[in-house]
């Protein structure tokens, strides 16, 4: 068992400096269904790599095991440093790595403002007791929760709808509340899952630039699930590709694009999306 | 200017609340003064299960188990040493409960405290499970205590119950008691805790992913509710000097949601006019459990037609009116000065 | 304790372990199905009691008749039930059934004060259940081993609908998953009203032989066997109908047998229940029989 551990321990200072997040043999079956098998990525800090295949193919089992929300069946993941394998969601949130849903998570009725504050909950110093009398050193902090958050919704472009109920906002905006959230936590990796969903051509060209500004502005490094291509292989200098949990191609966009392997997990997906 | 306006009207009521309980508790006949504290009783409780209920979104069917405790320990602190050798018959309290007498807050106090710390020892295994379950498993616990509470001869006289206890609850500690719950769990609510709280009820996963540790939040919610829960506890128990086991029973824990179902999950406004309407109708509507004579009509009345007059009206709320009376909305003197608003322009305009 | 004693002890247990089963069988059901712990079960079952005990009382049918009429008539009261409290809230969030749940109970209990009056009632003892049997030195009473041959019957014929009827099928589909089974054609109305009823009738015929075993009547009889009986559907597995068998036999025999071994701890024969539902579910919360899910995020 030392021996296993004491393996462990040099594989975690042997990754470089400028590693981000590695994951390392990670797998996850439910029950008999292997969901994700030995998935293996590096990445540096200040990249954006993105993650494509087929419905179901795993991606995000990939974000969920990341994030803490599922223990992996078998593997391990370092960030920054740090073996976080099996940590709790809130712990890693707590160590930098935030994310979005596929199918958006918001607290629905509680104010847009109030959803990015509570990302800023987790970083508070004062103690239950303190807030509840309402002493100046809560109300302080408190204050600066509300300017950072309003200059959140500002980079996002909803400042305006601050004091509106999160459910009652159309699409387009309840995404980019999850991702003011997100940021919020401030982390260090910010994970994305889907966030070109339902869009057209004009939106995920906004949103391409809208992942680059974010990025140098809160110094961050992306790791992006998409099922569409064009947002892929538009922005992503490197991308994986999964099928069925299984990695079948790493590389560049150009390099994807003329994979055999690649162009068989999605055929007639591909026809089903220029149709 | 217009930031301090809602907080000084907030103050002028206050007074008008501390008046109306002066002269009140000077005035007005024991039954009357006996409602009203059992309304700022039943308000505090209503509202910490607010806390638990309406900001976390926990079920929990077990206030009547912090209650008992509230109860019992300020019961056996402020009993007089004659009173319990005379009710203690079977065996003698066990010492030193048998020797002490302590004055009216640090009973309180201690009653609480325990009740609080009863909340973290339920609410650690309680709190890990799903809805349905943690109701069950927190009404077993409020159950379990009573079933100790029957037995514990020595410490609580077991069925026999306790008797004389000093009236010492009076309008303002339970008034009193009732605001400072209120304002606690009001700043509470507002602060980045009650975000978390509701982010908590709202989705647990987006919330345990936004950096909420979900359990600990849900801790700290049920804590501090059941702390509070026994502080109204002690009140009750120095207010109608005689308590028994079976008074805390999950007859009281349902009396406790049937209030906050009522008066609208989630809104301490609501708490507090549920607590004020269903306790005056509940003591108002004795005399339905007797018969009724209209001049020359005469209307059976049947004991517990109260009660299933209310169980109607409970059914029907939950059934038709899910938000109750407030749904989830609190007062705000910025709401009544803006329905108030166009009154005073008309005025203006005609003149 | 001698031989003679403790298969006594074991008969009486197994006798209440039955009538726990029969009625934790409804709480499975509903459970299983609807996601819903339905406190009015209890109630449901000191309704019926009350209602065979009229049957006699005011109407002066004899007992058989009485008791066979109680039947059906529970079964409706659980149908109204669900499809007065329960159905309209199918799609509101749980905890609002769960509430509703426990507004029937009180409107049940307060309605039997108001009707039937707090003092007891002393329920029917037939002879042909009063009599004192000596099996190879084992005295019991008759009523004790009519129970358990009874019990016994329902449980087996339930076993039998469930499993291998198409109606059992059905009611297997609806628990496994809603939607598909609605997909399927199924029509989940009446599956859900069938459980109900199952449930009901199932509980009507326990509280008969409950009434015979523990004569007096009262409004608030049904919270805590119901209450111990929804524990012992969960011990068992919830959802599962044997898990729910499994579950009222131990803690029929269970209970007599503590209180056999340990008389002094009589008084708190009732937090065994929950002191057994705290442990399985820091445990094994899916219960003995239950199986382990892990849920999808």
């Amino acid at each position: 068992m030392a021996v296993i551990e004491a393996a462990a321990d040099i594989q975690e200072r042997e990754t470089r400096e400028m590693t981000m997040i590695k994951t390392d043999g990670l797998s996850k079956h439910f029950g008999g269904l292997i969901a994700v098998s030995d998935f293996n990525v590096e990445i540096e800090k200040g990249e954006l790599v993105g993650l494509i295949g087929p419905n179901g193919s795993g991606k995000t089992t990939i974000f969920n095991v990341i994030t803490g929300l599922y223990k992996p069946t078998a593997g391990r993941i370092y960030f920054d440093g740090k073996t976080v394998t099996g940590l709790r969601p809130d712990k890693i949130t707590a160590l930098g790595i935030a994310r979005t849903f596929q199918n958006i998570r918001l607290f629905s009725q509680l104010s847009v403002l109030d959803n990015v504050k509570v990302g800023h909950h987790l970083r508070l110093h004062s103690s239950p007791f303190v807030a509840a009398l309402g002493l100046p050193t809560y109300r302080r902090e408190e204050e600066e929760i509300t300017q950072n958050s309003l200059r959140l919704l500002e980079a996002v472009g909803l400042a305006d709808v601050a004091q509106e109920e999160a459910g009652g906002l159309p699409y387009g905006q309840q995404r980019k509340l999850e991702i003011a959230r997100a940021l919020a936590t401030r982390p260090k990796l910010l994970l994305l899952d889907e966030p070109a969903a339902g869009m057209n051509p004009e939106e995920i060209r906004e949103l391409m630039e809208f992942i680059h500004r974010i990025m140098e502005e809160f110094d961050l490094t992306v790791f992006l699930v998409e099922h569409q291509m064009r947002l892929i292989m538009g922005i992503c200098p490197r991308i994986l590709v999964l099928d069925h949990g299984v990695t079948i191609a790493h590389g560049t966009p150009d390099e994807i694009q003329n994979d055999p392997e690649v162009i068989e997990a999605y055929l007639g997906v591909e026809e089903e999306e220029d149709a | 200017m217009r930031k301090e306006i809602p907080r000084i009207l907030t103050v002028i009521c206050l007074l008008v609340l501390f008046l109306f309980l002066w002269w009140a508790e000077r005035n007005l006949d024991p039954y009357l003064r006996r409602i009203l504290n059992l309304i700022a009783i039943n308000i505090i409780w209503a509202v910490t299960f607010n806390l638990i209920y309406g900001y976390t979104g926990q079920f929990s069917l077990g206030h009547a188990g912090f209650i008992a405790i509230g109860a019992y320990v300020t019961a056996l602190l402020t009993l007089s040493p004659a009173q319990k050798e005379q009710s203690f018959f079977l065996s003698p309290c066990i010492w030193p409960l048998n020797t002490i007498q302590w004055p009216f807050l640090p009973s309180l106090i201690v009653g609480a405290i325990l009740a609080g710390v009863l909340g973290v020892l339920i609410g650690i295994p309680s709190l890990q499970l799903r809805g349905d379950y943690m109701a069950l498993v927190t009404l077993g616990f409020a159950e379990v205590i009573r079933v100790i509470n029957m037995n514990l001869q020595p410490i609580t006289n077991g069925s026999l119950g306790l008797k004389g206890i000093p009236d010492y609850t009076n309008l303002f500690w339970s008034w009193g008691c009732a605001i400072f719950t209120i304002f606690i769990v009001w700043m509470l609510g507002k602060s980045s805790y009650g975000r978390a709280f509701k982010a908590i009820r709202e989705d647990e996963i987006a919330a345990e992913t936004t950096g909420i540790s979900i359990f600990s939040h849900k801790l700290l919610a049920f804590t501090i509710a059941a702390l509070f829960t026994g502080l109204g506890g002690g009140l009750f128990a120095n207010l109608i000097s005689t308590v028994d086991p079976n008074l805390f029973s999950f007859l009281l824990s349902y009396q406790v949601v049937t209030i906050v179902v009522l008066g609208g999950v989630g809104s301490i406004t609501g708490n507090v006019l549920a607590s004020l309407i269903y306790i005056s109708l509940f003591e108002l509507l004795r005399p339905i459990d007797q018969p009724m004579t209209f001049g020359s009509i005469t209307i059976p009345g049947r004991p517990g037609m109260r009660m299933v007059m209310f169980s109607i009206i409970f059914l029907l709320v939950i059934l038709f009116y899910r938000r109750g009376l407030m749904g989830s909305n609190e007062f705000s003197w910025r709401w009544l000065l803006s329905k108030l608003q166009p009154i005073f322009r008309r005025e203006r305009q005609e003149r | 304790m001698s031989l003679n004693m403790f298969l006594q002890h074991l008969t009486n247990g197994i006798s209440l372990g039955s009538l726990y089963a029969l009625i934790a069988i409804g709480y499975t059901m509903v459970y299983g199905i609807l996601r819903l712990i339905n406190f009015a079960h209890g109630d449901i079952f000191m309704m019926s009691a009350y209602m065979a005990f009229y049957g006699v009382a005011l109407f002066a049918l004899p007992w058989y008749v009485s008791f066979v009429l109680t039947i059906p008539l529970a079964a409706i009261l659980g149908m109204v039930v669900e499809r007065v409290a329960y159905r309209p809230l199918r799609d509101a969030p749980r905890i609002s059934a769960l509430i509703s749940a426990i507004g029937v109970s009180l409107l049940l209990e307060n309605v039997a004060v108001v009707a039937f009056g707090g003092r007891p009632k002393a329920f029917p003892r037939p002879p042909l259940f009063a009599q004192e049997w000596n099996l190879g030195g084992v005295r019991i009473l008759s009523l004790t081993f009519f129970i358990i041959v009874i019990s016994f019957i329902l449980l087996v014929g339930v076993f039998y609908l469930v499993n291998r009827t198409k109606t059992g099928r059905a009611m297997r589909a609806v628990a496994w998953d809603f939607e598909i089974a609605r997909l399927m054609g199924i029509n989940i109305n009446q599956v859900i009203s069938l459980a109900f009823a199952i449930g009901s009738v199932l509980a009507a015929a326990g509280a008969i032989m409950w009434g015979m075993k523990f004569p007096q009547l009262l409004p608030l009889m049904g919270v805590v066997p119901g209450l111990k009986c929804f524990i012992a559907a969960v011990v068992g597995g919830i959802g599962s109908i044997p898990g729910a068998m499994l579950g009222g036999f131990l803690l029929g025999v269970g209970e007599i047998m503590i209180v056999a071994f340990f008389p002094e701890l009589a008084g708190f024969k009732y937090a065994f229940a929950y002191l057994a539902l705290i442990l399985i579910l820091l445990l094994k919360p899916t219960g003995l029989l239950g199986r382990v899910v892990e849920e999808k995020a």
